[in-house]
């Protein structure tokens, strides 16, 4: 400690200097390295998540061959309102029925929630849900990605009598919703219940041109298998 | 096999010399990930990593630190750590960098990491250094579990996710109890905690 003066002004710039410059390269470095496997990941978790709104299990083989023989299509989508990026829409063959999954995202509490709504071929019955939260609280908010929460939502409708897409309610439980459909909220986690409410609206209500092209035929009933 | 000043350095945090309930360290995350026992496991093992890594990276520099930045060249030290485990894990091990996400952040800010740092490893060799860091992690998890333990069971009925208090309790007008999950409820459980080891410890001491 001595020798050297580590008290003096250069000393400490070149010190924080080099410093700076090593731990950049080596973030750099490290960063590019990983990015391929990193963004494999994502896309494998992606896929994953498509599967579980399927309600697939794909426990038992390769989640992404499995994934690959299912979704065989994506529909794409001009960005309707103010969205920059086109919409998808995927497009899956399960045992002959076509479903549609919709990406959704939103806002929770703490951070970003997000999910996929597979819907049956009438555009219209929910057939499984899929959520994913960035930061929600364990034990309250993050019970969005649990099965008993997501299950609700199936065989609900996103349709009114009158055939308009109004979404699925998230609600406290004794209260009630006019003129949709509604599933009950997480107690002691309302602001996440209700981000997954408004995310279903507002991201169904982006979807109206694929929405759309099907309102004219659409029945209430579900109606599935034909083509192909 | 270890000498007695190798032990206190070891096993002093996790008692006598606890980072929580003595020191008074890292409190704020003990509230933000103790409602349940998983991710306060989680959390108490990434900072014990990451304590005992940095401490051994700023004991190996220390003599080149210069004093006046020495809080900023730490804080590069533990980022760049945290930054680098993060991206490893993402690529490597998806869920559990998921599992993790917003609690790997959260390690920087962690009181733990800058208080061991600045009173142990910038004055003590890197062997003394990694065991100052594993203790204070594992004495810092410690509470944490035990914080959590009490939380979750009261407040979800579940322990590690699984139920634990059966169906009849629930039959039988018994409710889980709310308050548990708010944050609040973390505070007052550290406060307990702590005070029933100054208890013990003061006994011990007369």
């Amino acid at each position: 400690m001595s020798k050297l003066n580590t008290n003096s002004n250069v000393y400490t710039f070149i010190y924080s200097a080099v410093m700076v410059v090593i731990v950049a390269v080596l973030l750099a470095v490290v960063s590019q390295a990983l990015a391929p496997k990193q963004q494999a990941n994502i896309l494998l978790d992606k896929q994953k998540q498509i599967l579980g709104a399927l309600k697939v299990d794909y426990s038992a083989g390769n989640p992404a061959d499995i994934y690959m023989v299912l979704v065989n299509d994506t529909l794409t989508y001009g960005g309707a309102s103010e969205h920059s990026e086109p919409i998808e829409v995927y497009v899956a063959n399960l045992n002959g029925a076509t479903k549609y999954i919709l990406p959704l995202s939103g806002k929770g509490l703490w951070g970003g929630i997000g999910g996929y709504l597979a819907l049956d071929e009438d555009k219209n019955t929910i057939y499984g849900v899929n959520f994913n939260h960035e930061s929600e609280t364990p034990g309250l908010g993050a019970k969005i990605v649990e099965p008993e929460f997501r299950s609700q939502f199936e065989g609900k409708h996103i349709r009114n009598a009158a055939n308009e897409v109004v979404s699925v309610a998230v609600l406290k439980a004794g209260k009630h919703a006019e003129g949709q459909e509604q599933v009950d909220a997480i107690s002691g986690a309302t602001i996440t219940s209700s981000g997954v409410s408004t995310m279903l609206e507002v991201n169904l209500a982006e979807y109206e041109e694929f929405l759309k092209v099907e309102s004219n035929e659409g029945k209430e009933e579900d109606h599935v298998e034909s083509e192909n | 096999m270890l000498s007695q000043k190798t032990k206190d350095t070891l096993l002093g945090p996790l008692n006598a010399n606890n980072p929580v309930v003595v020191q008074i360290l890292g409190i704020c995350s003990a509230l933000a990930v103790t409602v349940q026992l998983k991710p306060a496991l989680v959390m108490g093992i990434a900072v014990t990593i990451i304590v005992a890594m940095s401490n051994v990276i700023v004991s190996l520099i220390r003599n080149t630190i210069p004093m006046r930045v020495r809080i900023i060249v730490q804080l590069v030290v533990v980022a760049a750590l945290v930054t680098l485990v993060s991206e490893v894990l993402k690529a490597f091990a998806y869920d559990v960098a998921m599992q993790l996400s917003v609690y790997l952040g959260l390690i920087i800010t962690n009181c733990i990491l800058m208080g061991r740092l600045e009173a142990f490893a910038m004055t003590n060799n890197a062997w003394d250094s990694l065991l100052d860091g594993l203790g204070n992690g594992l004495g810092y998890a410690i509470i944490l579990v035990i914080v959590a333990f009490v939380r979750e069971l009261l407040g979800s009925g579940q322990l590690l996710g699984f139920q634990v208090i059966p169906q009849w309790c629930y039959d039988h007008g018994y409710e889980n109890c709310g308050m548990m999950l708010m944050p609040a409820m973390a505070l007052i459980l550290v406060g307990c905690v702590i005070w029933v080891h100054r208890s013990l410890n003061d006994k011990e001491a007369k």
